[in-house]
């Protein structure tokens, strides 16, 4: 039961990350990519200008123009800034709160046979729940405040760390569990200095995709109902047919999501210094 | 062998394992056998005999299913702190550099990190890798490792050292290096060693006696003393004519349960 419970959740520990082009193909790659993208947004401009409506599908000098009039005049609700730290905020307390509880109930499930035994099927079910519909129930339990998006980004969060701390937790070598049994390891510092490192690169696997989650789990939040966030920004763009603006949120969301995705990459780098390369 | 307490002593132990297929599999049968302190006992038996198994029971990582095995004086219920052991598989801690992997055991056992650091730094040059401190185990030789493993071992300062072919993964050369280098380091604790092995030439050379183990389920066959003076040079060892006289009672006597093991290996597969 214990095994299936893992295998289903889990996120392998691969480096996802783009590799950074080295040696003599540097340069035509970045100008590769600098060609697609303006390929992409000229054909899009073009498009929009000519053929297709943009009151529907809007072009990108709207977007850049809807974009710079939030950040200098601010939008309807308020500074572009306030939005994105709210929502921000929602998705790094998420995060936190469901690595660490993910990390520490997956890692303690793993280590104990009976627990995982108990509690496998329950918590197959959990994760089997489209968890997003949960956003509905929060706002109604925690209103439009914070704590709402909070705890969805939390749901989102939650799983996929524990799926994978559990999984690491259970492939600690049998060899270097003994090993440091007979070193005189107690239950703590086993822990501490077997447990939790060995399952390191489990754990950061997930978490890149946890904050993804996290960012998410906080829009869906705001888009259900909320007075700020960049998911409110989307909700209000919706109502007022305004394409350009649910693009520029798109956006300021993406440049959010790289810029966590690099913040981890380096704790992941310090994290796993031991590791061949 | 001495009047006082074994500090080993295994009476009768017998290790019984459920397999797969829902039956059960006894690894061990009625061993029975002491360990004197300070002596060095090699175990030689056909492969998958459950020569390991020994070496779990007396380690306290599993218990004995029948019969009793005890510790200085003291039956066996947890893993004593007066035990070593090495592992035929690599066993550090990948994720700790050499010094702090040495250092282990003693931060487990309440030292400060200060003392267990020069300590294990003290260990780290005497296994001869002096400079590679701050290495981290991948980036070592699997000799390298097991002297890791050796330092990480010793520095507890055990009374019974259990070892599992510790070098069996290593080539010859680097093999016969780490046997002088054991000896030599053994030779300044006296400690208790249980060596398991399938190479006769290092069962002979290391030992004080040599411990024949039956075809499983293991039992005691026969135990060939060494006589041969030390320190010994395990180089030079095994030209001698009363080393190959032993060397052929051990083989004679291990000879007929490699052949009991073989056919039933056969028969099974």
């Amino acid at each position: 039961m214990a095994e299936t419970m893992a295998a289903e959740g889990t996120v392998r520990p691969t480096a996802l990350a783009v590799a950074a082009p080295t040696g003599r193909r540097r340069w035509p790659v970045y100008a590769g990519r600098a060609a697609l993208v303006a390929l992409w947004l000229g054909s899009w401009e073009l498009a929009g200008t000519y053929w297709i409506d943009p009151f529907f599908y809007s072009k990108p000098s709207q977007i850049a123009v809807k974009l710079a009039d939030w950040f200098t005049e601010g939008t309807s609700y308020g500074s572009i800034w306030l939005q994105i730290s709210y929502t921000l905020q929602e998705a790094v307390y998420g995060f936190a709160l469901g690595a660490v509880v993910g990390v520490l109930l997956g890692v303690l499930l793993g280590r104990s046979r009976f627990l995982s035994e108990v509690l496998a099927p329950f918590i197959k079910a959990a994760n089997a729940i489209p968890r997003i519909v949960l956003a509905s129930l929060f706002v109604i339990w925690f209103g439009f405040g914070m704590s709402s998006k909070v705890a969805t980004a939390f749901v989102l969060v939650f799983f996929g760390v524990f799926f994978n701390a559990f999984q690491g937790a259970r492939e600690v070598p049998k060899v270097i569990d003994a090993n440091a049994r007979i070193l005189g390891a107690s239950r703590l510092q086993m822990m501490l200095t077997v447990v939790l490192p060995s399952a390191t690169s489990w754990i950061l696997a997930s978490l890149h995709t946890a904050f993804g989650f996290a960012l998410i789990g906080a829009i869906v939040g705001e888009y259900t109902g909320a007075d700020k966030g960049l998911g409110m920004l989307i909700a209000h763009s919706q109502g007022t047919f305004d394409s350009a603006g649910i693009y520029a949120a798109m956006i300021i969301m993406t440049v959010l999501a790289l810029l966590a995705e690099a913040v981890l990459t380096v704790v992941e780098r310090r994290l796993t210094r031991w590791q061949p390369r | 062998m001495t009047q006082s307490t074994p500090a080993i002593r295994l009476d009768r132990a017998t290790k019984v394992f459920p397999s797969a297929d829902g039956g059960s599999f006894t690894a061990m049968r009625e061993v029975t056998l002491d360990v004197a302190p300070g002596e060095f006992v090699t175990v030689v038996g056909p492969t998958g005999c459950g020569k390991s198994t020994t070496l779990s029971l007396i380690s306290g990582l599993e218990p004995a299913s029948g019969g009793h095995v005890s510790v200085a004086g003291t039956p066996v219920t947890s893993i004593p702190a007066t035990v070593g052991y090495m592992f035929q598989q690599d066993a550090t801690l990948p994720w700790r550099t050499v010094v702090d992997n040495v250092a282990l055991g003693l931060r487990f056992r309440g030292v400060g990190k200060a003392e267990a650091r020069s300590r294990a730094n003290d260990w780290v040059q005497r296994v001869g890798l002096g400079g590679f401190e701050k290495y981290y185990p991948h980036q070592l030789s699997g000799g390298m490792r097991k002297r890791v493993a050796m330092a990480q071992t010793l520095i507890t300062e055990p009374d019974i050292l259990l070892m599992d072919e510790p070098f069996g993964a290593l080539d010859v050369q680097t093999r016969e290096l780490m046997q002088g280098e054991l000896l030599r380091l053994w030779a300044g604790s006296r400690a208790a060693v249980v060596f398991v092995t399938h190479d006769l030439t290092e069962a002979i050379a290391l030992a004080d006696r040599v411990v024949v183990m039956t075809a499983a389920p293991a039992t005691v066959k026969t135990i060939v003393p060494v006589t041969l003076p030390r320190p010994r040079d395990v180089d030079e060892i095994r030209l001698d004519p009363a080393f190959l006289a032993l060397y052929r009672q051990v083989w004679d006597s291990l000879r007929e349960e490699v052949e009991i093991a073989r056919t039933k290996g056969a028969s099974r597969g």
